[in-house]
């Protein structure tokens, strides 16, 4: 096909070009020196590339294209096929994704949750090892270690993470504080005075959704993380885990305490319909990941105005962390678009382009903090000087067939609040982590 | 309603009877009108409008916000633009090729029967039923064997082949309406197979062509799953799945959805308003047998 | 068959021109017989053989388990109440569907003004895709932070002064009663968000029943009817006597028509409510799309497959060999 003959032409180019810029190139302008300064892979003229995401919210649709405004500049000519599937946390994406990589038609590359997540992608030989690649682009000298060691999976780096969100935070309406003389809960037994002083008012204390799947498994993980603390919690979801821990029955019973605070429709609203119950003023706090935070933002809200953040109750000095990456595939149809791509996403501009707008940091150590907003320099703290826990609902801590039977018996127990249901489905469900 | 049931004087017994007859009759008018209602009011409201806690309010102005965006897209809002234009890609060849298979099936099952020809036409005719749950697995090994997978050909194919049962049946319940001496006496003239079909069954078949084209036409628009799970990339998805990924988005663009969801049922819905008799008939010619 | 004389050369060898067209008529045939053998027979046993090998993963695995995939799945309270949804779902469908259209139709058939009108709304939503009415029933039920700040209907109750009427619809998490059963791990009971599906399905469904009562009622000859009355019947006694018996095989066809959509529904539901709350509507379309393609449980998805379609036979097979003996014989 003609088309091919001109993409190898054009990839020959590239090479030389690549060569060519790697001789005459002077030295790195950046004092930090990172090795190699993203001369980006080669820029592209041409073709196509297909990225699959869940991005296609407010704030989160806006860092996307914002990378995808600089990969046009950096590689004029190629169309971008932005392929997002919608549905929080990527429950739909995932699925779709698997049918299509079952049916052998990969899109160039697609989002993954770093961590356990990668394995069953690499297990069924859908992706191509990055170590090299991330030794010539020198991203692994600038990610810090834990996070390597997450895309590290038989020897081998799999995926270029493009930031890292907080899944334990605690969103509140400032509004509805002040007024009623009430301060952001740090403990499980602060939480339940604050939601009975605004149950009393007639405002819904907690704003939970259901709708995606993953809301109520969500809330669940950071009443686990403060019954178990960060030395066990990770614990939990290694192969042989022993959910028969009385703990497992004392978290669940908080968690039917809160979920009686909540909002009775949750299992027809999404997790944003929460998030925006509280801008509303209709409900006074929603424990969610700091993608609510982009969400916010891009609804016009103003942090430290119109809505404050905290740790999750009883998640004081631990970071939840979760990182979206992009992977190559396998027998991706347009590898050379894919590769700049991911050499995008993996530098310092590409991640300072996308993760003010998403409402998450840099993957990255050497960002530059001033671009980020007053929320997110506090997160670039915290990661850097908080305990660090992955997260189990986004990807990092567990494999997909154990998420979902964990997300199930969660999205039962939202539903029934039946304690020795769910502490009899987590034992279940713990047979799958392996 | 009572000015509807005007009653013929005298007849007591017949207009109290009539009452309840209309009262009935409005009531569920009234059931299956409010969805549209719904879909009307809301697709028409421009994005100011939209407020959930004014849902029912007729909107002020008019506007097509709505329909633009989920029609082109926008806002974290991919548009169905491209995916209408592959249903129709997808649903003008499956409809073609299912009518001209369905015909000539039906016609050798009515008018060529042969040892077995029953038993045959019961084994495909279960194939109209089976969930395709239980079939879903091979048939994506299998298109993508043959390199068919994530294409529009590959679910033409698959409209194709699941849909040869119904469309045989229509044919051959029908076909069992032309008296069977007509074929006999094109027989003692000397027509072979083809020439009693051209010359005594496709001159009487329009109305089952359209009966079973009707048919196939909107049942492969409103097809989802076979969608979802061979053209899931969002540049061959058709209708139905672009539809269901759009409600899968947010909230606030709830009058997009409304939107969206009249744009995939226009079609069918048009070919229901002109051409509702032979639709009806196709309805019943697929459940009322023999 | 005019112009046909001019092919009749030669009528001595009719029989072999015969046993010619036969061929062709098997030829013509054939594709859909093997497209069918293959895309319908060759897959189930595909899939049977998928449900007895322990396949995990994205990797295909084809080490034989026997029947252990069946054996976990309905050991799962997941699956068992996808079972309960699935009988509850059915019945209420079915049932509405039947009462309504035939209701509908007896009500139609009333010589009543603008009869067409109405026929044609009651059966337009049929021409509609299951996606764009669970889409709209969705927005319908969502009940909001119900009763003082509702949304869809509970807002259009709450309006209209009939606030009593407000409820969880999609989000009721109750089942009623709810027993409890020894060695069963789900609730024995009706899951109430699967009321408001229901209704959706009666809505799309029930114009289609009646279109089909309407064309037997039809069907009856007047005669009949009127030598009932001369003889002294109620109405009710003819509509019991003589309209329902009549009714019959078209009730038969309903019920295997819906029946079959029902035991399969998939789309609706998807859309409307997820399965959601808790798998209080989840059926087994659904948990085998999500075992097969989110857990990546591909044998265990099969077998699900695999019961969803023994079920549908049950159904429907018995109906197929009826139809076809009462074919033979005619």
């Amino acid at each position: 096909m003609l088309t091919t003959k001109w993409l190898k032409l054009f990839g020959v180019f590239s090479i030389l070009a690549l060569a060519l810029a790697a001789c005459g190139a002077p030295a790195p302008s950046q004092p930090t020196a990172a090795p190699a300064q993203p001369t980006t892979a080669p820029a592209q003229t041409g073709g196509k590339l297909e990225i699959f995401s869940w991005w296609t919210n407010a704030g989160e649709a806006d860092g996307l294209n914002a990378m995808f405004e600089l990969y046009k500049q950096q590689n004029p000519g190629v169309e971008i096929i932005n392929a997002t599937v919608a549905g929080g946390a990527g429950t739909n994406a995932k699925t779709v994704l698997k049918t299509r990589l079952q049916g052998g038609q990969p899109p160039d590359s697609w989002q993954v949750h770093a961590g356990k997540e990668l394995t069953s992608y690499v297990d069924a030989g859908q992706m191509v090892p990055l170590t090299q690649f991330f030794k010539e682009q020198g991203f692994d000298k600038v990610m810090p270690p834990k996070l390597l060691e997450q895309i590290t999976y038989k020897g081998e780096i799999w995926s270029v993470p493009v930031n890292i969100h907080r899944s334990n935070v605690l969103w509140y309406n400032i509004k509805i504080f002040q007024e009623n003389g009430l301060t952001p809960p740090k403990t499980i037994d602060d939480f339940f005075k604050v939601a009975e002083a605004l149950k009393a008012k007639g405002i819904i204390p907690l704003a939970v959704g259901g709708k995606d799947r993953f809301e109520t498994p969500h809330l669940f993980e950071s009443v686990l993380l403060a019954v178990f603390g960060p030395e066990d919690y990770p614990k939990l979801f290694q192969p042989g885990a022993d959910w028969s821990d009385p703990r497992v029955r004392q978290a669940a019973e908080i968690a039917k305490r809160m979920l009686e605070y909540s909002n009775s429709d949750r299992s027809s609203l999404g997790w944003a319909d929460a998030a925006q119950l509280v801008l509303d003023g209709k409900a006074a706090m929603t424990i969610m990941g700091d993608w609510a935070h982009g969400y916010f933002i891009g609804k016009g809200a103003k942090v430290g105005v119109d809505y404050g953040y905290a740790p999750a109750p009883g998640n004081e000095g631990v970071f939840m962390w979760l990182s979206d990456s992009f992977g190559l595939a396998k027998g991706a149809p347009n590898p050379e678009q894919a590769k700049a791509w991911l050499a995008l996403c993996g530098s310092r501009e590409g991640q300072d382009a996308f993760n003010p707008k998403k409402g998450s940091i840099p993957a990255r150590t050497d960002a530059d903090v001033s671009l980020y907003d007053e929320y997110l320099q506090y997160s670039i703290k915290a990661f850097s000087s908080e305990k660090l826990v992955p997260s189990v609902v986004h990807g990092a801590a567990a494999p997909e067939a154990y998420m979902t039977e964990y997300g199930n018996a969660l999205n039962v127990f939202a539903s029934d609040l039946d304690v020795d249901a769910v502490v009899e489905a987590l034992k279940d469900a713990a047979k799958d982590l392996k | 309603m009572s000015s509807v049931a005007i009653p013929a004087p005298g007849r007591r017994r017949i207009r109290w009877s009539r009452v309840v007859v209309y009262s009935l009759i409005l009531a569920f008018l009234l059931f299956f009108l409010l969805p549209v209602y719904l879909l009307l009011i809301t697709s028409f409201k421009s994005f100011d409008q939209v407020s959930l806690s004014r849902m029912w309010d007729l909107p002020t102005s008019f506007s097509l916000e709505s329909f633009n965006r989920a029609w082109n897209g926008g806002e974290g809002v991919i548009g169905m633009r491209g995916s209408f234009w592959n249903s129709v890609q997808m649903v003008v060849p499956a409809t073609v090729i299912s009518c001209i298979l369905g015909s000539l099936n039906g016609y050798v099952l009515s008018k060529w029967r042969f040892p077995g020809s029953e038993t045959l036409f019961t084994l495909i005719l279960f194939g109209m039923f089976i969930p395709y749950q239980s079939i879903l697995v091979p048939l994506v090994e299998v298109l993508r064997e043959i390199r068919l997978y994530a294409t529009i050909p590959g679910l033409v194919l698959v409209h194709v082949v699941y849909g040869i049962p119904i469309t045989t049946l229509i044919f051959r319940n029908y076909y069992a309406t032309v008296p069977n001496e007509l074929v006999e006496a094109a027989k003692i003239d000397g027509a072979d197979f083809f020439g009693i079909y051209r010359s005594v069954m496709l001159p009487l078949s329009a109305p089952g062509f359209v009966v079973v084209a009707i048919w196939q036409f909107t049942s492969i628009w409103n097809e989802f799953l076979f969608g979802l799970i061979i053209t899931n990339d969002p540049q061959l998805r058709p209708v139905t799945v672009a539809l269901q990924n759009l409600s899968g988005s947010q909230f606030t663009q709830w009058n997009v959805q409304m939107a969206g969801a009249l744009l995939v049922a226009l079609p069918p819905l048009l070919v229901y308003i002109f051409l509702g008799k032979y639709f009806l008939r196709g309805l019943l010619a697929g459940s009322l047998k023999g | 068959m005019q112009q046909a004389e001019t092919l009749s050369a030669r009528p001595a060898r009719r029989v072999r021109w015969m046993n010619r067209d036969r061929a062709i008529a098997l030829l013509m045939i054939a594709p859909s017989a093997l497209a069918i053998a293959v895309f319908v027979y060759g897959f189930i046993g595909w899939t049977a053989y998928i449900s007895m090998t322990d396949w995990r993963g994205l990797a295909i695995s084809t080490s034989f388990v026997g029947f252990d995939n069946y054996l976990t799945i309905f050991s799962t309270g997941r699956f068992q109440t996808n079972i309960r949804n699935l009988i509850v779902f059915t019945l209420f469908f079915l049932a509405s569907c039947l009462v309504i259209g035939l209701l509908l139709a007896v009500l139609v058939d009333a010589r009543i003004r603008f009869e067409g009108f109405f026929r044609s709304v009651y059966i337009f939503p049929m021409a509609l895709s299951f996606i764009v009415t669970g889409v709209v029933w969705q927005w319908l039920f969502a009940p909001g932070n119900w009763p003082n700040d509702p949304t869809g209907i509970n807002l259009l109750f709450k309006q209209s002064g009939l606030g009593f009427l407000q409820a969880a619809w999609t989000t009721d998490t109750n089942v009623v009663p709810g027993w409890r059963i020894e060695g069963l791990r789900t609730r024995i009971g009706i899951p109430m968000a699967m009321i408001p599906v229901v209704v959706a399905a009666v809505w799309q469904m029930s114009g289609f029943v009646m279109a089909m009562y309407l064309a037997g009622l039809r069907g009856i000859p007047d005669e009949i009817k009127e030598a009932a009355r001369v003889d002294g019947a109620t109405e009710w006694q003819v509509f019991r006597h003589i309209t329902l018996p009549m009714l019959q095989p078209i009730t038969l066809s309903a019920v295997i028509i819906l029946g079959h959509i029902s035991l399969k529904i998939f789309d609706l539901i998807i859309t409307m409510t997820g399965g959601a709350p808790g798998n209080n509507t989840e059926v087994p379309g659904l948990y085998m799309y999500e075992i097969t393609f989110k857990a990546n449980k591909f044998a265990e998805g099969a077998a699900v497959a695999m019961v969803m379609l023994v079920v549908v036979a049950l159904l429907v097979v018995p109906y197929l060999i009826y139809n076809r003996r009462t074919e033979v014989e005619r």
